[in-house]
C-alpha cells in the first residue's frame, strides 16, 4: 500500500510523457480544414502573364504543394511528387513560396516540374492567407474548392499510401 | 576572474528583441503593437514569441499586425487575423473551449488534490502521534509534570 500511490503517480506520468512522445509538435493543426481555399491572384512561375487565382481548384480533386527552391526538404519530397504527377491520378499544383522566378525555373528545369502550374508568391502574402508556417506543406482540395486536409513537411511515399491518396480517392468518389 | 565576470556580464542579452523601428500615428497604437507581437507566438521558433523571433515568417507576421495597428483596427481584429490562419496555437493564453478546460482547470483540480491529501494526511498523523507515546515517554512526561494540560508552567 505504501509504494502504491507513488507507482501508481509514475505509472500515470510515463503513459502521459509516452503519448506526447508520439506527438509531433512541429504539427499544428490548421484551422483552414473544412474551409474553402483563400481566394488569391498570382501570376505563374513559368508563365508570367497568366493568372492564377483559387478559381483553377473548382470542379476536380486536387493537390497544392508549397514549395520553394531554397527549401532543402522540397528537394527530399520532390522525386515522389514527380512520380505522382506521372501515375496522373491527381493534379498537383505549386505554390512557390518566397521565391526568386530564376531560381524557381532552374529547379523546374533541373529536377522535373510534377505541376500543372505553380503560383508565384514573391512576398509570402498567400502564403500566410494559407497558413503557411513551414514549407514544404501540402494541401487536398476538393471538387469544391474546400481544403480537407493539410500535410506538413516533405510528403514521403509512406504519407501519400497511407493518408493522402486514400482521401483523393475517397474525394474523387463523392457524388458532384 | 574579473575578465571572466565581465564577459559574462555584457553576453546577458538586454530583452533584445529582434524588432524593426516602426512609426505610428499615436504613441497609443505603438503600445498595442509591443503588446500583441510579445504575446504573439512565433509559428517556426515555437518557444519564442513574434518579438524575440528573428525567423522570416515572424518577421512577415510583424509586417501584418503593423499594417493591421496602423490601419486603426483594434487588437481582437489582429488576434481574428492570426487565428483564423494558424489556429489558436499563436496564442500563448489559449481561449476557455470545451477542450481546453483541461488545460485552464487542471492546475486548481491539482491544487485541490493536494490540499485534500495533505489535509487527511495531516490528520492521520496527528492520531498516530497521539496514540504511539510509549510508557517510558508518559514516565518521562510525569517526571516533568507535564502529563496534565493544565499543568504546564
Amino acid at each position: 500500500m505504501r509504494y502504491l500511490i507513488p507507482l501508481a503517480v509514475f505509472v500515470f506520468m510515463v503513459i502521459f510523457l509516452g503519448i506526447g512522445l508520439t506527438l509531433d509538435p512541429r504539427e499544428v493543426p490548421s484551422p483552414l480544414i473544412g474551409k474553402p481555399t483563400p481566394a488569391f491572384s498570382l501570376p505563374e512561375v513559368s508563365r508570367p502573364d497568366e493568372t492564377f487565382t483559387q478559381e483553377r481548384f473548382k470542379g476536380q480533386v486536387s493537390l497544392v504543394n508549397v514549395w520553394a527552391s531554397w527549401c532543402v526538404s522540397c528537394r527530399q519530397e520532390h522525386a515522389t511528387l514527380v512520380a505522382l504527377s506521372r501515375q496522373a491520378i491527381v493534379p498537383i499544383y505549386g505554390l512557390n513560396y518566397k521565391d526568386e522566378r530564376d531560381a524557381a525555373l532552374k529547379w523546374l528545369n533541373g529536377l522535373g516540374n510534377p505541376y500543372v502550374a505553380s503560383a508565384f508568391d514573391a512576398e509570402g502574402r498567400t502564403g500566410i492567407e494559407w497558413g503557411v508556417y513551414g514549407v514544404p506543406e501540402t494541401f487536398v482540395v476538393d471538387r469544391k474548392g474546400t481544403i480537407r486536409y493539410k500535410h506538413t513537411g516533405p510528403v514521403t511515399p509512406e504519407a501519400l499510401e497511407k493518408n493522402i491518396l486514400p482521401l483523393i480517392k475517397q474525394l474523387q468518389a463523392e457524388p458532384v | 576572474m574579473k575578465g571572466l565576470m565581465l564577459f559574462l556580464f555584457l553576453m546577458i542579452p538586454y530583452g533584445v528583441k529582434a524588432v524593426e523601428i516602426r512609426e505610428f500615428p499615436s504613441p497609443d497604437q505603438q503600445t498595442r503593437y509591443e503588446r500583441l507581437i510579445d504575446d504573439l507566438r512565433c509559428l517556426v521558433c515555437q518557444n519564442q514569441s513574434l518579438a524575440d523571433s528573428d525567423a522570416d515568417l515572424a518577421r512577415d507576421l510583424r509586417d501584418e499586425v503593423y499594417q493591421i495597428i496602423k490601419s486603426g483596427k483594434s487588437e481582437e481584429e489582429v488576434i481574428r487575423f492570426l487565428t483564423d490562419r494558424y489556429g489558436d496555437f499563436v496564442l500563448y493564453r489559449p481561449p476557455l473551449k470545451p477542450m481546453t478546460v483541461l488545460l485552464w482547470g487542471g492546475p486548481f483540480l491539482l491544487l485541490t488534490g493536494a490540499l485534500v491529501f495533505l489535509v487527511s494526511h495531516a490528520r492521520r498523523r496527528a492520531v498516530t502521534t497521539v496514540s504511539a507515546l510509549s510508557e517510558t515517554e508518559k514516565s518521562r512526561l510525569t517526571q516533568l509534570g507535564l502529563d496534565q494540560p493544565d499543568s504546564r508552567p
